[in-house]
């Protein structure tokens, strides 16, 4: 099995088969793909532990229950899948700072982690003020043909591409 | 099929294969790599749009043959056009500064970038943690608010069949990609 050594194969392969992917979960298990709700799910998880009753009595974690679900064991999956893929092809490497961030900017663990935690929690809160991510709603919501996943998911780019290019300049 | 939807311990396990074919794919698209993402918001490499473009046109097209014959149910996201913009803008300074987004970042792991393990992850969970200790007051004050027109999917707004739609819609969605191949993106 070649391809599966493969470092990279075609985007509009893999858009292909993650496009079937998402067809089997509404088959197979009625979800679409998405990830942010199960760090939403992890906070309060973690939450719980030094203070039950507020996760208990907090209108968005009745809501959004602090569970183990379909939807976080994805999550669980993606890392194992992610890290099968890379062991098969040779392409897993530790890295402490990408590349790009360390010919360009800085190459101190420090900074990149103090930066990645601060771009971390505003898209923790973004993702849940939005409702989704790049593939709950960049994904699985525009192809549903909802509204505000197509506004989303274009706001997601225009915030993304304007902040990389305040931090890398023109 | 409901009472397969309805089995809880194979849910779970389903969710989890179905992560690690997500998983797998994402890091073979190349978007478990920090690099490839800027690339992707500084407008040099456009990896990114392809898979995402390319998910989307199958996913719909998929919806289009499935949904009209009552075989499966579309799940989409309660909100506002106002949330999507707010919310969505500020996903996007995240997006740039950390370089990954929740799902990509999983994968990032899997792949063994330790700035998303040590560093993303942990504000991403920070970040939802401070979001629901906020919900209340953002709902209280209608910063956030619910429209049920947002949550319409054009699925249910239109009657007949989908494919008089989702065909053009593909082909937009195409041709973006055939400009992005031609212009050598």
């Amino acid at each position: 099995m070649r391809a599966f050594t493969m470092v990279q194969w075609s985007p509009y392969v893999v858009g292909l088969l993650i496009g079937v992917l998402n067809l089997i979960a509404l088959l197979l298990s009625n979800k679409v793909l998405g990830a942010s709700t199960s760090y939403a799910k992890a906070s309060g998880m973690v939450r719980k532990i030094f203070d039950k009753e507020y996760v208990e009595k907090n209108a968005f974690y009745l809501k959004t229950a602090p569970n183990v679900d379909w939807g976080f064991m994805l999550v669980i999956g993606i890392v194992i899948g992610a890290f099968l893929s890379a062991a098969l092809s040779g392409d897993f490497n530790i890295v402490w700072v990408p590349a790009m961030w360390a010919n360009e900017i800085s190459g101190s663990f420090f900074v990149r982690f103090i930066v990645a935690v601060f771009g971390g929690v505003v898209l923790g809160i973004g993702s849940r003020w939005a409702g989704g991510c790049t593939s709950g709603h960049g994904i699985s919501g525009t192809s549903q043909l909802s509204i505000i996943s197509w506004i989303a998911s274009i706001c997601f780019f225009i915030g993304g591409v304007v902040t990389a290019f305040l931090v890398y300049g023109l | 099929m409901t009472k397969l939807h309805d089995n809880k311990g194979m849910q779970l396990f389903f969710g989890l294969l179905m992560g690690i074919v997500f998983g797998f794919l994402l890091h073979k698209g190349g978007v478990t790599k920090y690099d490839v993402i800027l690339g992707q918001l500084r407008l040099m490499d456009f990896t990114v749009l392809k898979i995402m473009l390319s998910a989307v046109i199958v996913t719909m097209l998929g919806i289009s043959y499935l949904y009209p014959k009552q075989k499966i149910q579309l799940h989409v996201k309660a909100g506002s056009i106002k949330n999507a913009v707010i919310g969505g803008l500020l996903f996007g300074i995240g997006f740039g500064t950390l370089g990954y987004c929740p799902g990509t970042i999983a994968g990032a792991v899997g792949n063994g970038y330790l700035d998303g393990l040590l560093g993303g992850m942990l504000g991403i969970i920070i970040g939802s943690g401070v979001y629901a200790a906020m919900y209340s007051t953002l709902k209280s004050k209608k910063i956030i608010t619910e429209d049920r027109f947002s949550e319409k999917t054009l699925f249910e707004v239109f009657e007949g069949n989908p494919f008089r739609y989702t065909l053009p819609i593909s082909g937009v969605l195409a041709v973006m990609m055939i400009i992005l191949e031609v212009a050598g993106l």
